[in-house]
């Protein structure tokens, strides 16, 4: 017999042990859920991690309001399979109520306000733990990154002063009104993800999928045309075959040219790529450290 | 896809070329995308250095890219058809020993950077020291700028023999030297057409191929519990599970156990996963147990063989690697947490601190400082369930804990 894992079966391991450990240590732990193909990976493991019972997690979306509509139709067809809670922090009545202010111009993005609203949802509910999908492979303040990430009263990471993390040792402790931050994939790669989601038959949103839509150019990205983004005169909206590599508000999701209809496509198009998936990000652009910036002010 | 996974820590100053490896590593094999790369060479212009900064890819945070310095641990991914790689990235300077000792933590390599025209520094032996320390299982020496010294393979064996006497004092099973150049990428991926004389592989091969089968406990049954799952639904009305990591040794359906502390023995009815039942698990997998008699089991209680067990102990001798800037207080109380238990302990002696440049036991100066490495007596409020960490990294390993502040304040392996 042969005593070795292959690395998706390790990974595996490792993220059931981390989801095991929030369940442990946190009182009132919450699983953040954007419709992308991370958070959809970290629900499904939490699921496994806690069969037969069910995942001891609500689910949180924040909802900017600028979402594809197939997102929406996944996030409750996907809450319906784990059978758990969902609960929506809406930026758009953040917006009516005066909370928050909305941008303004052709770049204007609700991606900033997800912030506030995600700060006061983990308030409102009491939540101690927020789970998120972010791995440190994608950007490179997220590679800096611990599994378990603490924040102050203020929802605030302070990147120079983060807890040492030692082998499988994680330390939760924390004073009233901060919470921690949650990564259970953080060593999984693009690529890992995409494997393991093929191997595990794991349903996802068409989204992911080539397909035909409007789309027009913006600075080098390729972005959906949607009522959410006003457009420059000139401007041009053209149908083309495209995916979206990563999923988050249509304001700052770019989409990629693409034949890819399959899963086994798509790890071939992502081994082969020489693009990271946030380059489709416009968001990160903002500045050489706009995630680190981002994250500091309590962004996921 | 039947690829394994291997963790390699490499630790390194500014000028050693630990960066230019890592960005040698990832490019060759292609694992530096177009828009990194063209981001990276973007900001290496406009802070007006001659061509492309690597280090720019790996020191991530806003004040590490301002001081030109890696502060914190970093993690970077590359895979060849063979082995996917997690590169845990650490700074090399003394201040920063502890962010070292993270990343050491759970490597199966150690990855020694030695510049071909200084030789052995005392940044090399401390980070020799720490491996052993951790107990890495396996050193990999780069000896690297083989270029600026004309491919010489009597400067290659001085070094190579000065590190052979200075490892000699230490702890470590299993050394390889690879004389490389990480700039020209001389026996990093491709063989060096001028290092004739060099019989070994390139350092990729030998990552690709070290043994790592081993690395993992496979002899000593420990399963700490980490969570009871009790469905309560009609289909499992019955179900106790518990959910757990092994940590060491086999577990096999029908094996006879004991459950720690509280010495009960039962037998294995079941290993479950969300993927069906098992007929065995080990290291690092992630199962769930059920047993066929109903014991009272929680977390932080271990399950063994009876003929096999830990040193259940209050009294612990620890080495630790000390995190915080307020000095270990002696009699002063911490959290203690261990595997998947917590408990409190106080400090009974600092018998030492060792210098982790020459390995000298200060028995002076036992103020334990920042980064600091000393050996102590603590004695725990509960007993736990050790081994020493020599024969487990995982029931071997705990952490200290300030009641007050929250922080993480010590890492500790248990003598």
């Amino acid at each position: 017999m042969n005593y070795r894992l292959d690395h998706l079966k390790e990974l595996e391991s490792e993220s059931i042990f981390i989801l095991r450990e929030v369940a442990a240590q946190f009182q009132n732990p919450v699983l953040l859920f954007s419709g992308g193909k991370d958070s959809i990976i970290v629900s499904y493991l939490a699921k496994k991690a806690f069969y037969p019972a069910k995942m001891p997690f609500t689910m949180l979306h924040i909802d900017t309001g600028h979402n594809f509509s197939e997102t929406i139709a996944y996030r409750d067809f996907w809450v319906k399979e784990l059978g758990c809670r969902l609960i929506v922090g809406s930026v758009q009545e953040a917006i009516d109520q005066g909370k928050v202010v909305e941008e303004k111009g052709y770049n204007a993005s609700r991606n900033f306000l997800q912030t506030a609203v995600l700060l006061e949802s983990l308030e409102n509910g009491k939540y101690d733990a927020a789970i998120g999908g972010a791995r440190r492979d994608e950007e490179k303040a997220r590679a800096k990154e611990r599994f378990f990430s603490h924040r102050d009263e203020f929802g605030q990471w302070d990147p120079k002063n983060q807890r040492p993390e030692l082998w499988n040792l994680f330390n939760a402790r924390k004073h009233l009104g901060e919470h921690f931050r949650v990564f259970p994939i953080s060593n999984w790669t693009e690529l890992d993800v995409w494997q393991y989601l093929a191997l595990e038959k794991v349903p996802l949103p068409n989204l992911y999928f080539a397909h035909k839509r409007k789309v027009f150019l913006r600075d080098g990205i390729l972005l959906a045309d949607s009522e959410f983004i006003p457009k420059k005169p000139d401007e041009q909206v053209v149908e083309m075959t495209v995916r979206c590599r990563t999923i988050g508000d249509v304001t700052c999701t770019g989409v990629w040219e693409s034949n890819a209809t399959s899963i086994e496509a798509i790890i071939a198009e992502v081994a082969a790529s020489r693009k990271t998936e946030r380059g489709g990000r416009t968001d990160d652009k903002r500045s050489d450290t706009a995630m680190e910036d981002r994250k500091k002010d309590g962004y996921f | 896809m039947n690829s394994e996974l291997l963790r390699f820590s490499t630790a390194g100053s500014v000028d050693d070329g630990k960066s230019t490896l890592i960005g040698r590593l990832l490019f060759d094999s292609k694992s530096i995308f177009e828009d990194q790369f063209e981001a990276v060479k973007s900001a290496s212009e406009r802070r007006g250095e001659e061509g492309v900064n690597l280090a720019l890819l790996t020191d991530g945070l806003k004040a590490e890219r301002e001081q030109g310095i890696t502060i914190d641990v970093a993690y970077r991914y590359f895979s060849t058809p063979k082995r996917k790689f997690i590169i845990a990235d650490t700074p090399g300077h003394i201040q920063y020993t502890r962010n070292m000792v993270t990343g050491a933590s759970t490597s199966n390599v150690a990855l020694i950077l030695v510049d071909a025209r200084q030789g052995i520094l005392e940044q090399t032996r401390r980070h020799a020291i720490i491996s052993s320390l951790l107990q890495i299982p396996h050193l990999v020496i780069c000896i690297n700028k083989m270029d600026l010294v004309g491919y010489d393979q009597v400067v290659f064996d001085s070094i190579r023999e000065e590190f052979e006497g200075f490892a000699s004092k230490l702890d470590v099973h299993d050394v390889t030297f690879i004389p490389i150049s990480a700039l020209n990428g001389d026996n990093v991926v491709e063989r060096s057409t001028k290092m004739g004389w060099y019989e070994g592989t390139t350092l990729l091969y030998y990552l690709e191929n070290v043994h790592i089968g081993s690395d993992h406990n496979h002899i000593d049954t420990r399963f700490p519990v980490q969570y009871v799952i009790r469905p309560y639904s009609d289909a499992f009305h019955d179900y106790r599970g518990y959910a757990g990591r092994v940590a060491g040794g086999i577990l096999k359906k029908g094996d006879r156990v004991m459950v720690l502390p509280s010495g009960f023995t039962s037998t294995i009815d079941k290993i479950d996963t969300a993927d069906g039942e098992l007929n065995e698990a080990f290291a690092p997998m992630s199962v769930t147990v059920l047993l066929k008699d109903d014991i009272d089991i929680s977390r932080g209680d271990m399950i063994v063989r009876e003929n096999n067990q830990p040193k259940v102990a209050q009294d612990i001798e620890l080495r630790i690697c000390w995190f915080n800037e307020k000095p270990l207080q002696l009699k002063g109380k911490y959290e203690i947490r261990h595997t998947t238990q917590a408990a409190r302990c106080i400090v009974q002696e600092i018998q030492y601190k060792m210098d982790v440049n020459t390995l000298h036991r200060n028995l002076e100066d036992k103020t334990v400082r920042m980064n600091d490495i000393a050996r102590i007596s603590i004695r725990t409020t509960k007993p736990l369930l050790v081994d020493s960490y020599f024969k487990n990294r995982i029931t071997g390993s705990v952490i200290l804990v300030d009641e007050g502040t929250n922080e993480t304040v010590a890492a500790g392996m248990v003598i």
